[in-house]
């Protein structure tokens, strides 16, 4: 039997995905709150200081009363590690995601923040569905589910360039500082900075994306990115934005990287911004 | 310590406040985001009615998260300024006194504050929930279609906020960087 199909109801999905839109819209990760009181020790402006005092009470109340954070509780980022061993039942993955989220929106007195179109109409949808579903197949019989509620005011900030291999470390480096500078206080600094580098086009993109869902100070397994991201960090927090870009030494609480093999030709560099909130939560099934 | 301000807001009381003075605000304000500033503009450009007089009133930018029972509002933080920085100046010209929100703002609406002796106030981007608090009632005003987009009318007591941008032409996200940035 050892070779046998795991059966999972997708309701159990469901009901995870519903969980999980509330509870990290209401619980700021605790490597982010660990960052924050580490600020408040180190922040130098007096102003910067009381940003992030206020910040950290707005964690507390949130997470005490289950209030969201930021009322931008944004669109729902849901990936999917599908464990190849396991199959799904009870309905269409999909449908049981969206089930969650527009009940996880409803339930959790979030905002619903999609539109129908970019364009001509932008109509609310009213549920925030639908989800942006991304699904791996991963050996095994586990689904491991991930939501990141991804709010509009830092996700307008990143930004993409497609360096050449020239431009070598160096050229990351100052792509992605001047991204967080350009930026400045829009994306509610403090910020966590996601870096993808490599890949292609579309591939880097979701690489940023994936590197916010690390813990902040956590650090890349490969030594040579790992002391890539302290550097950009100690450079990003000489930029003097600071809290809310009123001036200060706390730019950013982390800068997180990862990286893929890339075409001979290519050098692909995303950011991707979170601010101090960033919700996410994980649970494997 | 901070200065009490209440609305609607007087061409004195703004020539008072300067960029970087911490600022508590009690009265009515009102929200509005990009799909309701869009509609106002319209009105305006017809010669229309609008559905709140904005003379001497502050406009804040957040569409909150609905609210829990026994509140007046949910999370009610602030969204980014900048979307809204085509419709502010000829807000300001038709008596808009102050603005709330978080980010930049572009040369022409800095511009129009000094020739409408208007200001541009922050709230901390991501304190939506400790925000609300401030927030003693909410009603809605205009736009109910458009959900957390629609205009409503918040009374709020002692709502915290930094002066960026001064009707005399300073801006608190520059002289900020410019004391803390190492090269």
């Amino acid at each position: 039997m050892g070779n046998a199909m795991r059966e999972l109801d997708v309701s159990k999905i469901a009901r995870a995905v519903r969980h999980m839109c509330i509870s990290a819209n209401c619980n700021v990760p605790a490597g982010s709150i660990a960052a924050l009181e580490r600020a408040l020790e180190t922040e130098e402006s007096s102003v910067g200081k009381e940003v992030l005092a206020r910040i950290l009470e707005n964690h507390r109340i949130a997470r005490e009363e289950c209030l969201a954070a930021c009322q931008d509780t944004g669109v729902a980022l849901v990936f999917v590690e599908l464990g190849q061993d396991v199959k799904l039942v009870g309905g269409e993955l999909y449908d049981a995601i969206n089930k969650g989220v527009r009940e996880g929106y409803a339930d959790g007195y979030l905002r619903k923040s999609v539109v129908t179109d970019p364009v001509f109409e932008r109509v609310n949808t009213g549920d925030n569905t639908p989800a942006f579903i991304y699904v791996d197949i991963v050996p095994g019989r586990d689904v491991k589910i991930t939501v990141a509620a991804k709010g509009g005011g830092a996700e307008n900030m990143s930004g993409l360039r497609m360096l050449t291999p020239a431009a070598g470390v160096e050229g990351v480096k100052q792509f992605v500082i001047e991204q967080v500078a350009k930026a400045g206080p829009n994306p509610c600094p403090p910020i966590v900075v996601g870096v993808g580098i490599g890949g292609t086009f579309d591939r880097v993109a979701l690489l940023a994306k994936k590197a916010l869902l690390r813990p902040v100070g956590s650090h890349n397994s490969h030594p040579m990115y790992s002391k890539l991201e302290a550097e950009l960090l100690e450079e990003i927090n000489k930029l003097g934005i600071g809290p809310q870009g009123f001036g200060g030494r706390t730019t950013a609480l982390g800068v997180n990287i990862e990286f893929a093999p890339c075409h001979i030709a290519s050098l692909p560099v995303a950011v991707n911004l979170n601010c101090h909130v960033g919700p996410h939560e994980s649970v494997t099934l | 310590m901070a200065k009490r301000i209440n609305t609607p807001l007087t061409d004195d009381v703004v020539r008072t406040l300067k960029a970087g003075d911490n600022v508590l605000i009690s009265g009515v304000i009102y929200t509005a985001r990009d799909a309701a500033h869009k509609r106002l503009v319209a009105l305006i450009e017809k010669g229309e009615e609008l559905p709140m007089d904005v003379r001497g009133q502050v406009i804040y930018y957040v569409g909150p998260c609905p609210a829990k029972p026994g509140m007046a509002i949910g999370s009610a933080g602030p969204t980014t300024s900048g979307r809204m920085d085509p419709y502010a100046p000829i807000l300001m010209e038709n008596g808009l006194k102050g603005m709330i929100g978080k980010g930049r703002r572009s040369e022409a609406v800095r511009d129009a504050m000094v020739k409408h002796n208007a200001v541009y106030m922050a709230a901390i981007g991501g304190a939506g929930a400790l925000l609300s608090k401030c927030v003693k009632a909410a009603e809605l005003v205009a736009y109910e279609d458009l959900g957390p987009e629609a205009i409503r009318k918040l009374t709020v007591e002692d709502f915290p906020v930094v002066v960026v941008n001064d009707a005399h032409g300073n801006d608190l996200y520059e002289q900020g960087v410019k004391e803390y940035r190492k090269e």
